[in-house]
């Protein structure tokens, strides 16, 4: 794929637009449609794209294993976090309108938090299935594990 | 405009057909995965469909609107869409590495390779 | 004080927020140092729930505050509590044998994944037994499922990639009927809420809608808790995967779905006059009673013994469903009390059976001759446990026969309760060709090198098994809670 200039250039030139569509997705989903799950998948998908024009070894260095898992926990733990924040300042579990200073407020802080940890769980979950498959030669044949 | 009313039912119906007999009848580990997704797809509809309100638009608060498509069904089925990517990956990876152990992807043979090891 | 409120959210989060935790660290040893912890904490909160509920009636946690048949209610009654407790206190003993046993079947580098699945598996349990809202425990059930998919393809047989994939095929169809199912009777009554579910449906229970949710959800339990026809995932499943994966999975997974029909089937339409229109109890006692004839019979001819009591898993899921088949409180009351007398022992005998795998390498019949004498710990223990799997006095499994009988004659099927005793037989045989190899054959000489199995996975059978002797002797304990959640679910259940 390398050699082809349409495609290097053109997958240059989208891919910040597409990162940028995600981010606008992610911080948009207060106001409109959007949110954690859909920016994460698109945030990946400009990582995939990458991939599949530099190769997955250039995609692997801009986004190594180690990083994709601290996504993916930290996520998880985000959204968890917050949720035992909710709790350690007085209300249930995941009640965010205890985390601001007014119920709207904390409302905005929690759900943007919780969208937060749930992008960055499924940008690093997408690509590290997109990762796993391509980086693998499955045609080893009988034996190979 | 008026289209017979319970159409999104019977595309259900076909959806979830299909991607049943897919997994029963097809030996490919990776069309029964498909399959799989297809059965999933028809629960989708089915949510969406039911969520649909006459004359309702998109759940967002907007001036001069009164009547919105009920929200609930489509983040339970946001919800279900996420399970759904997560089993098709696993399932995906499990098939990777069958192929890995045993050189093929297709059922009879995967059972012929089983029973010469014994049960 | 503050602690106690938050109980029900805490036995949920911890496994939760911990299994990410062993996922980034990587460290097999600290991974299974989390475990420990986390698995024994979360059976203090069970227990503590547990006593709360039994004083003080049925405790409701409302997630982010928003009010219930609203937001996600959390609710604990004494049938979740109890339910709770089995799968805590199974996970807990466990993942104190785990260590070893994981070090001996899974490679280095997949060693942390195993504590990481094991622990989403124990969130999604506990949160299906814990949830109110009838969507949640779908999300909880995949949380389950998918995490069980992992700890069954971690077996170091080929086989139990295929055995997972299976599972997985299967398990998926379960969880999407359940879905369907939900999802119509959500279509008639706009509530996810059980509680509310209960108190809305029998309006609408003449409409086809509801009828085919219930038809869907009975068939996708039934997949799940490996009722008699639906249970051809199970015997590769729970053979194929690494030993500790089956101790784990035998005591909690199918005990888990048992009670979501307890909870979905009984508790939701018990109110309509479904059940009994559309016959469901006398399907249920047929597929309970043949589902115990065919698991035991199975399970004899296995050479495998993993396979041989996943198959006698079949028949003991039969004989909680045949108590549960009667609808009434003694029925129901045997039913629910066999599902912690069957977790008890079905772990004890994996557990032995992981023992033996771990010195010998295989749990095939013809690998054990002689073995009573080289690992006398172990093998004692897997001869009390199955003692209880056939219903000697003494052990918890006559305690689970004696109210099944009882039950059973009470509501006038005589010859189910005969059917109950011979089947029993079965169980003698099964367990009796173990005991007469371990024992009655000559070693041969690779079991002459045989050492006990060490300590750290021979403690925790035996406090399985003595658990199964204590709970066999005195049984006013868990009959009580038994009692209390049956009696709660009966009400429901219209005449």
């Amino acid at each position: 794929m390398r050699a082809k200039p349409v495609l290097r250039v053109s997958a240059k030139l989208l891919i910040p637009f597409i990162l940028l569509f995600a981010l606008y997705v992610q911080f948009h989903g207060d106001f409109g449609p959007g949110g954690g799950f859909q920016a994460g998948v698109i945030f990946a998908a400009g990582f995939i794209l990458y991939a599949l024009i530099f190769g997955v070894s250039n995609a692997q260095a801009a986004l190594p294993p180690a990083s994709r898992r601290w996504l993916m926990g930290g996520g998880v733990l985000l959204y968890a976090g917050v949720g035992v924040a909710g709790m350690l300042a007085g209300g249930n579990y995941l009640d965010y309108s205890v985390l601001g200073e007014t119920p709207t407020g904390g409302q905005h802080l929690g759900v943007f938090l919780v969208e937060l940890g749930v992008g960055m769980n499924v940008f690093a979950s997408v690509a590290t299935i997109f990762f796993v498959f391509a980086g693998r030669d499955v045609r080893r044949g009988e034996g190979g594990r | 405009m008026e289209i017979p009313g319970l159409i999104n039912y019977w595309a259900v119906v076909v959806l979830m057909m299909a991607g049943l007999y897919t997994v029963v009848a097809r030996g490919n580990l990776v069309k029964k995965i498909i399959g799989l997704n297809v059965f999933q797809i028809s629960v989708f509809v089915l949510y969406i469909t039911m969520g649909k309100i006459t004359g309702g638009t998109a759940p967002i608060l907007a001036e001069g609107i009164r009547t919105y498509s009920n929200p609930l069904p489509h983040v339970l089925i946001l919800t279900a869409i996420v399970v759904g990517v997560a089993t098709t990956a696993l399932g995906l990876a499990l098939v990777v590495r069958i192929q890995e152990a045993y050189g093929t992807i297709e059922e009879d043979e995967l059972a012929e390779r089983e029973a010469e090891e014994g049960a | 004080m503050r602690l106690v409120e938050h109980l029900p959210a805490l036995l949920v989060v911890v496994p939760l927020m911990a299994a990410p935790v062993c996922f980034v660290m990587r460290r097999p040893v600290a991974a299974w140092g989390i475990s420990l912890l986390v698995s024994w904490s979360c059976l203090a909160m069970a227990v503590g729930l547990l006593a709360l509920v039994m004083q003080g009636g049925p405790i409701s946690y409302l997630l982010g505050g928003w009010a219930a048949p609203w937001g996600i209610e959390y609710r604990v009654d004494a049938l979740d509590a109890f339910v709770l407790v089995i799968v805590a206190a199974i996970g807990a003993i466990v993942a104190l044998a785990a260590k070893r046993s994981v070090e001996h079947e899974i490679p280095e580098e997949r060693r942390y994944l195993f504590y990481a699945m094991f622990l989403l598996c124990l969130c999604g349990l506990l949160g299906m037994a814990i949830t109110g809202d009838a969507f949640n425990l779908f999300v909880f059930l995949e949380i389950s499922s998918l995490s069980t998919y992992v700890l069954v393809g971690l077996g170091r047989d080929r086989r139990a990639l295929t055995a997972a994939f299976r599972y997985l095929v299967i398990g998926t169809i379960g969880a999407t009927f359940y879905v369907i199912g939900i999802g119509l009777a959500y279509m008639m009554t706009g509530t996810l809420n059980m509680a509310d579910l209960a108190v809305r449906l029998p309006d609408v229970a003449h409409t086809t809608t509801v009828q085919a949710a219930l038809a869907f959800l009975v068939i996708g339990i039934g997949i799940k808790m490996a009722a008699f026809p639906l249970h051809l995932w199970l015997p590769n499943a729970y053979a194929y995967a690494p030993s500790i994966s089956t101790a784990f999975l035998a005591g909690t997974a199918t005990k888990v779905s048992v009670y979501v029909f307890l909870r979905v089937v009984l508790g939701m339409f018990g109110g309509t006059g479904l059940l009994k229109a559309a016959a469901v109890p006398d399907l249920l006692m047929v597929i309970a009673l043949i589902g115990m004839f065919v698991g035991s019979a199975v399970a004899i001819w296995q050479a495998d013994l993993k396979r041989s009591f996943a198959y006698s898993s079949v028949a003991q899921i039969g004989y909680i469903l045949f108590g549960v088949s009667l609808l009434s409180t003694t029925g129901l009351a045997a039913g629910i009390v066999h599902l912690f007398n069957h977790a008890l022992m079905k772990t004890a005998i994996f557990l032995a059976l992981t023992a033996v795998f771990m010195r010998t390498g295989s749990v095939r019949i013809d690998a054990l001759a002689g073995i009573g004498r080289r690992m006398p710990l172990t093998m004692v223990a897997f001869l009390v446990a199955g003692l209880s799997l056939i219903g000697v006095p003494l052990t918890v499994g006559f305690v689970s026969k004696w109210y099944l009988i009882q039950a059973a004659v009470e509501a006038g099927v005589w010859p189910a309760a005969v059917l109950v005793l011979l089947s029993s037989l079965l169980a003698v045989v099964y367990v009796w060709r173990v005991v007469e190899v371990a024992w009655f054959h000559k070693a041969t000489e690779a079991t002459m090198k045989v050492t006990e199995a060490p300590l750290t996975v021979v403690v925790p059978t035996w406090v399985l098994c003595a658990a199964v002797v204590w709970f066999g002797l005195d049984a006013t304990g868990t009959m009580a809670v038994a009692r209390t959640a049956a009696s709660f679910l009966s009400q429901g259940i219209a005449p």
